[in-house]
């Protein structure tokens, strides 16, 4: 026993590492505090050092307690699942979820009531809209992928993460990341490239956080107890991997100086704007769509309790889809200073693509088959496959928005937008939500969630927000594209650009509420989740019986 | 053929085998950009931003205006008439990063130069809806006040010196100088035409007291659009749709 205890009690390898790491970073960043003039790297160096510092205290605590925490663990059990890490992120993704909505929210009013601005700085739509954007991919989006891609690598293939330190560095590092990058935007640290705002420093630290992520998520692969590697670890590695190519590549700039945080992007005109678009299309399609169907590829087999519908169809879809997706960027810059064969060659791939998204999505639908009759009892399985059904429309609405003829009215308008959220929000947010659900119950040794009810709340009403805020968005966005391009009878244009801002504002406030009914769910969600993990169990005429439902251990 | 089991057994070959796949289209789509010479087309009156206008460009990007305004004239009938000749590639050669915007919420803006007054530019900057009762734009007021930070601007041309704008050594030597000549109508102002010609020179916020943020922002207003000479370009060219 006491040699058991003095061996576990020294530091693992990766702990030695990222103690020494986080010691030279602490120091650099305070000296950079020290020099800089830039009011917004003294800032960004301060959290720096002083997240640095906690990540030390916080080694050395587990130092100490690492000897007590051995000692506890059961003999004998086979596998010991990291499950903190995937609590630690189930709480952040809700966490995140709700600041990104209510920030989106905020500035969808701004549009329809714009002394909401309060001519302010910090708080202007300008600076506001990249903390939406960021917060709810990146932040939201991020979290509940880091976090559903350590539980389902793990229980796959039935092996532990790799590391002590590595998975808590991916996930407090990938935290400071987003604080960095939120800090900076209303500070107006930015580089002026849609979805990849965050300035040079902020990128260079969420490289070595993701190069991190990569080698946890392939040690687990490495570790695999089971053959084959489950179809949905196929997506999350593409999507580890695309995305840290995208990052790297989109995001090369030269500092003005060490002690700056602005940066000049490496590219110019033409060749950054499609650069961009590669990067920014591919966001979609490696992180919220490659990302988010690893999550569907599990969670949605494991809650209607059937197989995956086809084998054979998800290889198909999945080199398809990674394959075609990366060409679809040009399709942004129709009809701009970009050459034709370019863009003629984005809108091919982009109606091409239309067939392994809905490869996905048939074989997501037809995972029910034999089950459909739980789409009345469980609201879970509900939102999930919702969630897939949204996916089949707005990976419809997207190559018919990328044919040059629909683009040059749907281009700089609300329709956009509208198709964004379709996806965003249909998609995105609501299978996240539904692997919430599932992992909360599994996660704190729960029978079930807290209440069901609230579930079927949840979704009906943030379905009704979603169907708001999409159907206004396609009325203004087609009625502005309409006005910008009518002709009176003497052939003239019909509309100065402000009469069509001004046709916009009713549509505005359907949209802001909307979004506002999205936010209610959502908290609704909070509540019920809150109360799952604190083991209550609310008393319901229609819960389900025990044994529909879904234990954690008959995983794949 | 390969059995697919190889991909599922070996997540090495699996990760290879997606980056392959993933490299192909931008290799084929991107890469040419930098080497097919008609990308860009060749006119004349490109020249890099002077000093001023660049900070006023880092004013613009700062505060987020791409997420409202274009700087991108599609080349179809109603956005030339609306805006003017469709925008080239060769317009933002020199933009790190470029600007095109992905949103109207408020009009283009690759032609705006020279299109409105400054006084107009600075009300409305200050007081969007005072000068257009239905406009959905934030007030800027606090760019007034703010005195521009222009120190570090030897550094910001140099930094672009390295992803290629072509600033020489004399623009870099003289940035500093030029910031303060280009709002100053009593400067000497023969050197700063001389590297940025058509560059336009006076107080544009109306206040010779303070060099303010809201100087370099219509500086940067002013010149958009105004540098290449569309009468001796042929831009209404064949597929205007």
């Amino acid at each position: 026993m006491t040699r058991e205890i003095t061996a576990n009690a020294r530091l693992s390898v990766d702990g030695w590492v990222t103690a020494g790491a986080l010691l030279i970073g602490a120091f650099y960043a305070t000296l950079t505090a020290a020099r800089t003039e830039d009011p917004v790297m003294s800032v960004h160096a301060y959290i720096f050092a002083g997240a640095f510092i906690l990540g030390l205290f916080g080694i050395i605590k587990a130092y100490f307690d690492n000897s007590e925490r051995l000692a506890d663990q059961p003999a004998g059990t086979s596998i010991q699942y990291n499950l903190d890490i995937i609590k630690a992120g189930v709480i952040a993704s809700v966490f995140w979820g709700i600041a990104g909505f209510l920030a989106g929210d905020t500035i969808a009013f701004q549009l329809a009531y714009p002394d909401l601005n309060f001519d302010t700085s910090f708080f202007n739509f300008g600076r506001l809209r990249p903390l939406h954007t960021s917060a709810v991919i990146f932040a939201f989006g991020g979290n509940v992928l880091i976090a559903t891609s350590f539980y389902v690598v793990q229980r796959t293939c039935k092996a532990r993460l790799p590391g002590t330190f590595a998975p808590w560095f991916v996930f407090w590092g990938y935290q400071l990341f987003i604080v960095i990058a939120a800090t900076g935007y209303l500070m107006g640290a930015t580089q002026g490239k849609e979805y990849a705002e965050p300035e040079w420093y902020t990128d260079l630290w969420l490289t070595l956080v993701w190069v991190v992520y990569l080698f946890v998520f392939l040690g687990t692969l490495w570790k695999r107890q089971e053959p084959h590697i489950y179809v949905a670890n196929w997506f999350y590695l593409a999507f580890i991997a695309t995305i840290a190519m995208l990052h790297i590549i989109n995001n090369l700039a030269v500092p003005v100086s060490w002690t700056s945080s602005k940066s000049y992007i490496l590219f110019a005109g033409v060749q950054d704007a499609l650069t961009q678009w590669w990067y920014g299309h591919n966001a979609v399609g490696f992180f919220l769509t490659a990302g988010f169907l690893g999550i569907m590829y599990y969670f949605v087999p494991k809650r209607a309790g059937r197989p995956v519908y086809s084998y054979r169809l998800s290889i198909v879809h999945f080199w398809s889809l990674i394959f075609m997706y990366i060409w679809a960027g040009p399709h942004h810059l129709h009809y701009t200073a970009l050459p034709d064969w370019a863009q003629t060659l984005g809108m091919t791939f982009s109606i091409m693509l239309w067939m392994p998204s809905w490869g996905g999505m048939i074989n997501g639908l037809m995972t029910l088959s034999g089950a459909w009759d739980k789409l009345r009892t469980d609201p879970v399985l509900r939102m999930l496959v919702v969630s897939v059904a949204f996916y089949g429309m707005s990976t419809f609405e997207g190559p018919v928005m990328a044919i040059k003829a629909v683009n040059s009215l749907s281009h700089y308008t609300d329709w956009t937008i509208g198709h964004v959220h379709s996806g965003a929000l249909g998609w995105v947010a609501y299978v996240s939500f539904g692997a919430l659900y599932c992992l909360v119950p599994w996660l704190w040794n729960r029978t079930q969630l807290y209440s069901l009810k609230l579930v079927s709340y949840h979704f009906w009403i943030s379905t009704f927000g979603i169907l708001l805020y999409i159907t206004s968005m396609w009325v203004s966005g087609i009625l502005q594209g309409l006005m910008w391009r009518a002709y009176n009878d003497l052939g003239f244009l019909e509309y100065s650009f402000v009469e069509t801002v001004e046709a916009m504002n009713p549509f505005y406030w359907i949209r802001a509420i909307g979004g506002a009914f999205f936010v209610v769910g959502a908290l609704i969600m909070a509540y019920n989740l809150w109360r799952t993990a604190r083991g209550d169990l609310r008393v319901e005429s229609r819960s389900l019986p025990p044994e529909a439902v879904p234990s954690p251990v008959a995983a794949a | 053929m390969i059995k697919h089991e190889v991909f599922e057994k070996n997540s090495i070959i699996l990760l290879i085998g997606i980056l392959i796949v993933v490299s192909i289209g931008g290799l084929i789509e991107i890469a040419p950009l930098f080497f097919l010479e008609s990308t860009i087309e060749k006119v004349k009156g490109m020249r890099p931003y002077s000093p001023l206008e660049l900070a006023g460009r880092n004013i613009y990007i700062r505060e987020g205006c791409y997420n409202c305004h274009s700087q991108m004239i599609r080349s179809l009938k109603d956005e030339v008439e609306r805006y003017g000749p469709y925008s080239l590639a060769a317009e933002s050669m020199y933009d790190h990063p470029f600007q095109w915007g992905s949103k109207r919420t408020g009009p283009d803006l690759a032609r705006v130069g020279s299109k409105y007054s400054d006084d107009w530019h600075r009300e409305h900057l200050v007081n969007p809806r005072g000068i257009v009762p239905e406009s959905v734009m934030p007030g800027y007021p606090f760019l007034l006040d703010t005195p521009l930070y222009y120190k570090d601007m030897k550094e910001h041309l140099e930094a672009n010196r390295m992803v290629g704008v072509p600033y020489s050594d004399e623009m870099i030597e003289t940035a500093m100088e030029d910031v303060r000549s280009q709002v100053d109508p009593d400067a000497d102002t023969d050197g700063l035409l001389a590297r940025y010609p058509k560059a336009q020179v006076r107080d544009f916020d109306g206040n010779p007291k303070v060099l303010s943020e809201m100087d370099a922002l219509i500086a940067y207003l002013q010149m958009l659009g105004t540098l290449v000479d569309f009468s001796a370009y042929k831009a209404d060219g064949p597929d205007l749709r």
